[in-house]
């Protein structure tokens, strides 16, 4: 028998199984969908007003601060839903299973496989929960059915890069309270690009880090897309970026897998 | 000697399920295993005894391709463990120490997975997962999320796990750590039933003396990672003098005259006891009595004590021990 068809078969085993998971015990994606929803509230309903009127002249189509906000709490969504793969990595190398399936003929990249795949299901599940909030309270994207697509391809880009950097993040975590913590400057960045307010309004040593980081190329990207503002160079060094740390994610996961199997 | 047929030497030599030499593993500078030497005949049960420490999960991780060794090589189901891992972990079961179960899957779900992962076709899959489950007792609890089983009720289902790909060989790391003496009995019943009805070869690591002299064909004692006598229970009895019937008095006196009579005996004035030597047969025990009561004596208390397995324990890891005055046997 072929081993690509095995390693195809024994990844696909280990997706059913972490889906069964999530489906059985969703307090983590109830978790996960839940932080970019209370932002989402928070930035348009508490902070709204007063942001609102501050960025009043960049461009955001309507005007409204929430279409404004609401590209960069959709991929909040993303950067919070790989916690699940940290915590879903970690709390299988530090029990008993990874052991006997490291004892199985089975394909070595299955596992990460199937966690990495799995998360980012359940990461644009959750990114779909959160743009139906965002539509609920508001939020009027301008974009047609191919922007959409671009919209939602972009998205899954960004999920898998995030989801393998994670799974690297819970195979060098010691502990599952460690592997919680760990995605955590993921979820942060987009505050210091152009989620909230644009980086034009920050001190110039911000502003610089704000302009460069990965986030900010992809919510300018969304931004774009779906309420065509002006996308410019941003579409591809968004690519490049998702390109970049997909192998940064799957390299490390590869050398820390490693590893654990060494000691 | 047990009914086992140890080869005689005309006889073409079964099989090695698992042969190993040198092996050796250190985490720093910390000696782990020092140059271990196996070797394992199909069909059989074979206990590595130690205390905690010793090495013996170590062992068990390098031979079932968990981790590697710093040198050494070995052979488990024929393949080379460096250079055919797959092979070797195609042949192979491992249950660890720590039941390796799903926590968050139903018990039969964790059979499917491994059914799945041993590609093993859906009515197949779910036969063997039947069949298993009904075998361990385990199938009123098939639907019940493991999470709530007991800790028996787990490694029963860690080794029905194991079972699910139809190993040849078997590691057992300590397979009734920390059960209760009902669920140990259980344990013992079904690692000798593998035997007997799938001549499955059986590794087995344990720190329990009963439970090596319980279950295994062949026992080897490892102490900080070298191994220090090798051979059946009864072999490893046999290596050392513990063998004795103790006689005790209440009366000073009546222990005198009784030390006379017995010239080999050791005494212990303090305790007013002697220590007989004995081989444990009824004859040596019936001689001892007659000479007792030729004298008119009669000892308050008499105990029989034969060499057990704590004995060569005992002796054979504790070097420094004043009591290992090795009479030539």
């Amino acid at each position: 028998m072929s081993t690509a068809s095995h390693a195809v078969a024994d990844s696909m085993t280990m997706l059913r199984r972490n889906l069964r998971h999530a489906l059985r015990y969703p307090s983590m994606t109830f978790a996960v969908v839940g932080m970019p929803v209370m932002m989402l509230l928070l930035f348009n309903y508490v902070f709204g007003d007063a942001l609102g009127t501050g960025i009043a002249d960049a461009p955001t189509g309507s005007g409204d601060y929430i279409d404004y906000v609401a590209p960069g709490i959709i991929l909040m969504a993303a950067t919070s839903g790989s916690l699940v793969t940290a915590v879903g990595v970690c709390v299988d190398m530090t029990e008993g299973i990874v052991s006997r399936f490291r004892t199985m003929a089975i394909s070595r990249g299955s596992i990460l496989t199937g966690h990495v795949v799995g998360s980012a299901i359940q990461t644009m599940v959750s990114i779909a929960l959160v743009v139906g909030v965002a539509l609920a309270i508001g939020f009027r994207p301008n974009a047609n059915p191919a922007e959409w697509i671009a919209v939602i391809g972009l998205l899954a880009l960004v999920t898998l890069a995030l989801s393998w950097l994670a799974a690297a993040m819970g195979l060098v975590s010691k502990s599952v309270e460690t592997a919680s913590n760990a995605p955590m400057p993921l979820q942060f960045l987009p505050f210091i690009g152009s989620a909230i307010v644009p980086p034009e309004s920050m001190p110039t040593g911000v502003r610089w880090f704000a302009d460069y980081q990965p986030f900010t190329p992809v919510i300018e990207t969304l931004r774009g897309l779906l309420l065509g503002t002006g996308i410019g160079n941003s579409g591809l060094i968004a690519l490049a970026w998702c390109a970049g740390l997909t192998a940064i994610g799957y390299l490390w996961s590869r050398v820390a897998y490693d590893r654990i199997v060494k000691r | 000697m047990p009914a086992t047929h140890t080869g005689a030497s005309t006889v073409v030599p079964t099989a090695a399920a698992i042969s190993a030499a040198g092996l050796r593993k250190s985490y720093g500078d910390k000696l782990v295993l020092d140059g271990i030497d196996l070797r394992i005949a199909e069909g059989t049960i074979f206990a590595l005894l130690g205390p905690n420490g010793a090495g013996k999960t170590t062992t068990v991780e390098i031979l079932s391709t968990l981790i590697a060794a710093d040198a050494g090589e070995a052979r488990v189901a024929g393949c080379d463990l460096a250079r055919e891992p797959d092979g070797v972990r195609a042949a192979i079961g491992v249950t660890g120490q720590f039941a390796a179960v799903d926590n968050l899957l139903t018990a039969e779900e964790n059979m499917f997975l491994m059914a799945d992962l041993h590609h093993l076709g859906r009515a197949e899959g779910r036969r063997r997962t039947a069949a298993l489950l009904r075998r361990f007792d385990l199938a009123d609890a098939a639907r019940r999320s493991v999470a709530t089983f007991s800790g028996g009720m787990r490694r029963k289902l860690d080794l029905a796990m194991t079972l699910v790909g139809d190993p040849r060989i078997i590691f057992l790391d300590e397979p009734t750590t920390g059960l209760d003496p009902r669920s140990r009995r259980t344990m013992w019943d079904i690692i000798r039933e593998l035997v007997a009805e799938d001549g499955v070869t059986i590794f087995l690591t344990t720190q329990y003396l009963e439970e090596a002299d319980q279950l295994a064909d062949r026992i080897a004692v490892l102490d900080r990672g070298t191994l220090i006598a090798e051979g059946t229970a009864e072999e490893l009895k046999r290596r050392i003098p513990g063998g004795h019937i103790q006689l005790s008095f209440a009366e000073p006196h009546r222990f005198q005259l009784a030390a006379e009579l017995f010239e080999t005996a050791v005494r212990d004035a303090e305790s007013r006891t002697l220590r007989i030597p004995s081989d444990g047969s009824v004859s040596t025990l019936r001689a001892v009595l007659d000479i007792l009561d030729g004298a008119a004596l009669e000892a308050d208390t008499l105990t029989v004590h034969t060499p057990d397995l704590d004995d060569v324990f005992l002796t054979l890891t504790s070097p420094a021990h004043p009591t290992t005055s090795r009479s030539a046997s």
